[in-house]
């Protein structure tokens, strides 16, 4: 494999805010939009019940609303993406437009799968989200720079101190968050491994 | 330790973490390297794939001009979308067809077994798991689904992965982890009658919160852990996730020893018994472990535990009042509140008599044996209520020939139960059976997520499997201990 991993040190865009805490992965994708063999096309169904009723008419819903439709950067509350671990949840995000997502926490499954897409999960408490969430509400079409390697959101004047897991933050800035190939590379000490381990007979 | 020499304890960022622990051993004993990430490159003793997650990645793969790496340590099934009532091919639903068709393609090109429904022994994943004797204690075990818990029971490491990470499972058996930090979750005394493991672990959930795992990994003992059977370990283990833990086990035992050698690894390889019986022993969490927290709770003060909202940590014992959302905790009320608006629920009342429309009997975390043979003690001789559908929905084939066998399917039939094929089905919608409009649903499985269970505006109330039985006669929520004549001991 000869494709170099992009290096994220940053993502920045407009806002979308998405309230609610215990946001589970059921709403971000529902099961009836994972029965495909491919991730194409999954952008369109991201938060599909919250955003149209029985007859596909459009609800009120943020990523319905026309000045957050060129949003890059969501934010939301405390454990977003808690159930299941369709990794659709965030391919359907991404390919909505969504290129980091900044909230009070998030299940661990779901921030494995975005930094897996070389998406951000950043963290921050509660108030710093919630005035993130209304600035982006007065301000849908300014900019959020999500500085992932100094650990901080600068929105209009203000600039917020938050979290990025230490692994994240590596695997992203160096360029090594598709681990694909980096594993391959110890393929030896795989086999060595698997020689050693009691309960491998094969 | 051998072929381990990247890893050094030194270099593990977290510094104050557990020791002794199974999950540090286990983590140790399958440490291949240690990235630059931080995180660890960890061999994964056993990969299981299903339809639903699996094929982007081959597609991955293939785009790669990658191969499957350990074809022999990989094993395949379906269970999200076949059909639990006609299983002829084509499936009826063409996109169910596609997927599964992708699936024998994938699992043919590549060498990987693969436990189809015309084998037998199809199921869900992680009810073929420990049938097969592919889950072994101290092994380390992924999927793409986030029930992979499950198999901690056995004693063994197991992580739900998503699609990107099942791809560097393929290609390299491996998968880059963080360390998490252990929990022990303490159940004493013994459970009063009626309570199962499910009640044990959705209360769990109630008290430390839907994200109070996270980053951790459970690790449940005590003498009411002790005391279950190995598919009531699966149970709490299943769920591990719905409190926000990346996985959890029981350490191995007896009555995890037992179990395993009638599984169909042991009975065709029975010198690998006591082959490996020193290895499992030796994974044990030792006396003196360390863990980064302890919980103990009361396990003889528990009850049967039902949810009245739609995350699984919206629990209740059932006689006790649904709480009204100002008096939990700020973060947990607007939740709440949207919670008993979408369920339909009062505060200051309890959920007996909760009207249900659908009985759901199934999933992974409650179709194995031991679940049916309960939900059946509650419906002999009994009929499902008027307007009520019922159905069983076995966690595997094996499950339903076992059940077969003992007449079960009868006595549900009889009762006015659907005696269906094994799969998913209703826990999470992705074939033929779902609720529609609002219907309300009693169900043995782990979510009652808004839509969870195939339409946006059911209601899902969880519960243990004698629960449902129990709701499904009656026609609405009924604590099992009160309804007559029935041995619940």
């Amino acid at each position: 494999m000869t494709d170099e991993i992009p290096e994220i040190d940053s993502a920045s865009g407009s806002g979308v805010p998405i309230r609610g805490n215990d946001i589970d992965t059921d709403q971000i994708i529902p099961a009836r939009f994972m029965k495909v063999v491919t991730f194409d096309g999954l952008g369109e169904f991201a938060f599909f019940d919250q955003r149209y009723d029985e007859n596909d008419e459009p609800k009120e819903h943020p990523m319905n609303e026309p000045q957050f439709q060129d949003a890059a950067i969501m934010v939301v509350n405390a454990n977003f993406g808690c159930g299941s671990s369709r990794e659709h949840a965030p391919q359907a995000l991404m390919r909505w437009g969504i290129d980091a997502i900044i909230g009070e926490s998030f299940a661990e499954i779901f921030a494995g799968n975005c930094l897996a897409l070389g998406i951000p999960t950043v963290t921050a408490d509660h108030e710093t989200v919630t005035e993130l969430q209304d600035w982006v509400d007065e301000h849908p079409d300014a900019d959020i720079d999500v500085d992932v390697e100094n650990e901080t959101v600068t929105y209009g004047e203000t600039t917020v101190d938050v979290t990025v897991d230490d692994a994240q933050r590596k695997a992203l800035t160096e360029g090594v968050w598709d681990t694909t190939a980096l594993m391959k590379s110890n393929a030896d000490a795989v086999a060595e491994k698997a020689a050693s381990l009691p309960y491998v007979d094969d | 330790m051998s072929g381990n020499a990247a890893a050094t304890t030194a270099s593990y960022r977290v510094t104050d973490m557990s020791e002794g622990t199974l999950y540090d051993k286990v983590w140790e004993e399958h440490t291949v390297s240690e990235l630059p990430t931080g995180q660890t490159q960890l061999f994964c003793g056993l990969h299981l794939i299903h339809e639903v997650t699996s094929p982007q990645a081959f597609g991955m793969l293939q785009e790669r001009d990658l191969e499957v790496a350990y074809p022999n340590r990989t094993h395949a099934t379906v269970d999200h979308i076949v059909p639990t009532s006609d299983q002829s091919r084509p499936f009826r639903d063409d996109a169910a067809e596609e997927m599964m068709a992708e699936l024998e393609q994938n699992v043919r090109d590549a060498g990987i077994n693969f436990s189809d429904p015309t084998s037998g022994e199809q199921g869900i994943v992680h009810v073929i798991g420990p049938e097969k004797g592919l889950t072994q204690p101290g092994m380390t075990i992924v999927c793409g689904d986030s029930h992979t818990s499950t198999h901690g029971a056995f004693g063994a490491l197991a992580f739900g992965i998503g699609t990107s990470q099942i791809r560097d499972v393929l290609a390299t058996q491996t998968v880059a982890m963080e360390k998490k930090k252990v929990r022990k979750i303490e159940v004493t005394g013994e459970l009063g009658p009626g309570v199962e493991a499910k009640d044990v672990i959705l209360e769990i959930i109630r008290r430390l919160g839907t994200e109070g795992g996270v980053g951790y990994v459970y690790e449940y003992a005590g003498e009411a852990i002790e005391n279950l059977d190995m598919e009531g370990r699966m149970s709490i283990c299943n769920m591990s996730i719905e409190g926000g833990a990346r996985a959890g086990y029981v350490n191995p035992d007896e009555t995890t020893y037992d179990w395993l050698k009638e599984t169909e690894y042991f009975q065709e390889n029975p010198e690998r018994f006591d082959e490996l019986k020193p290895y499992w022993e030796s994974i044990r969490s030792d006396e003196d472990a360390e863990y980064d927290d302890v919980v103990t709770i009361d396990g003889s003060e528990l009850e049967p535990v039902v949810t009245w909202g739609t995350t699984p940590g919206q629990g209740v014992g059932i006689t006790q009042p649904i709480p009204a959302p100002e008096d939990l905790p700020e973060e947990k009320q607007d939740t709440a509140r949207m919670a008993q608006e979408h369920m339909g629920v009062t505060p200051g009342e309890t959920m007996e008599g909760y009207e249900i429309d659908v009985a759901f009997l199934g999933s992974c975390t409650n179709a194995r044996m031991p679940d049916l043979r309960r939900a059946a003690g509650v419906v002999e001789g009994r009929q499902v209520a008027d307007d009520v559908r019922a159905m069983v929905v076995p966690g595997s084939q094996r499950v339903k020939a076992a059940a077969e066998a003992e007449g079960l399917d009868e006595i549900f039939t009889e009762a006015g139960f659907e005696w269906r094929e094994a799969g998913c089905s209703m826990c999470l919608g992705m074939n033929e059976d779902q609720l529609e409009g609002d219907e309300a649903s009693a169900s043995s499985s782990n979510r009652n997520f808004i839509g969870r269970q195939g339409s946006k505006d059911g209601r899902t109330v969880l519960m243990n499997p004698r629960m449902v039985a129990a709701a499904a006669v009656t026609g609405h929520v009924t604590d099992v201990r009160e309804l007559k004549e029935v041995s619940v001991a």
